[in-house]
């Protein structure tokens, strides 16, 4: 079974037409693999379909924005992916 | 519809809330500018004009499904089809439906159809945004209550 981590670089690969064995846990989705605000709706749109779940995006970037989160909590692939992981748990509570 | 105001559409005839689903009906000017331009001595619809039906009748229901508390702007279309040329005059009918209403945006699909064939079709993403201003919201209040819709049913 693939991981979440496998499932989210497969989205974003797919979505975004980036080579696969670039994407890396440690990738930042904006810094290191440049996908701009626009791009990632898609991403968020397959992510909530793949996983059955809304990623929180809004209160994501209210966060960061009012500097209680960095991006990296929320946009390093492994650190999206414990987040997806975390929601679908919340989710079959 | 008044082209020219980007009015595109008439008269919402049906929105169903638990299916995500509306449908609205328009009718194409006889006498526009556009089609002083789009073509000459060959009125036609623009695919473009087509794209913002189906935005709009779409977006109509993404507004309706959030009380009308926020704007969706129209971010994304994909594979848009223009499967039957439209002329002036042609009566058409849009159905919207939402597929996803995600965290501040949502994904759609439309249809239109004249004489009950498919002329277009297309993904639609809009990404939901608070109104510029209160008399933005007001205004989109008013134009949704002209053209049939519900008003005080569905805002919060």
């Amino acid at each position: 079974m693939s991981s979440t981590f496998d499932k989210v670089a497969d989205i974003i690969a797919e979505t975004c037409d980036i080579p696969r064995e670039s994407i890396k846990p440690e990738s930042h989705a904006i810094n290191d693999l440049e996908i701009d605000s626009l791009d990632f709706l898609d991403i968020a749109f397959a992510i909530d379909k793949t996983f059955g779940i809304k990623l929180p995006l809004e209160q994501w970037t209210q966060e960061v924005n009012d500097g209680k989160a960095t991006t990296d909590q929320y946009f390093v692939l492994k650190n999206l992916s414990e987040q997806i992981d975390r929601l679908v748990t919340a989710k079959g509570a | 519809m008044q082209l020219e105001y980007f009015q595109m559409i008439d008269r919402v005839v049906e929105i169903d809330v638990d299916a995500r689903r509306i449908r609205a009906v328009c009718t194409v000017p006889q006498q526009s500018t556009i089609f002083e331009g789009h073509f000459p001595s060959y009125p036609l619809m623009p695919g473009v004009l087509l794209i913002e039906c189906m935005a709009q009748t779409a977006g109509w229901l993404v507004s309706v499904l959030g009380g009308f508390v926020a704007m969706p702007f129209l971010v994304g279309v994909k594979d848009a089809k223009f499967r039957s040329p439209v002329f002036p005059g042609n009566a058409l009918e849009f159905e919207g439906h939402v597929q996803h209403e995600g965290s501040g945006y949502a994904v759609g699909q439309c249809t239109g159809r004249h004489d009950g064939k498919v002329v277009c079709e297309a993904h639609v993403t809009y990404r939901i945004m608070p109104f510029p201003t209160p008399q933005f919201r007001q205004v989109l209040l008013e134009r949704a209550e002209q053209i049939g819709i519900a008003v005080k049913e569905f805002a919060k």
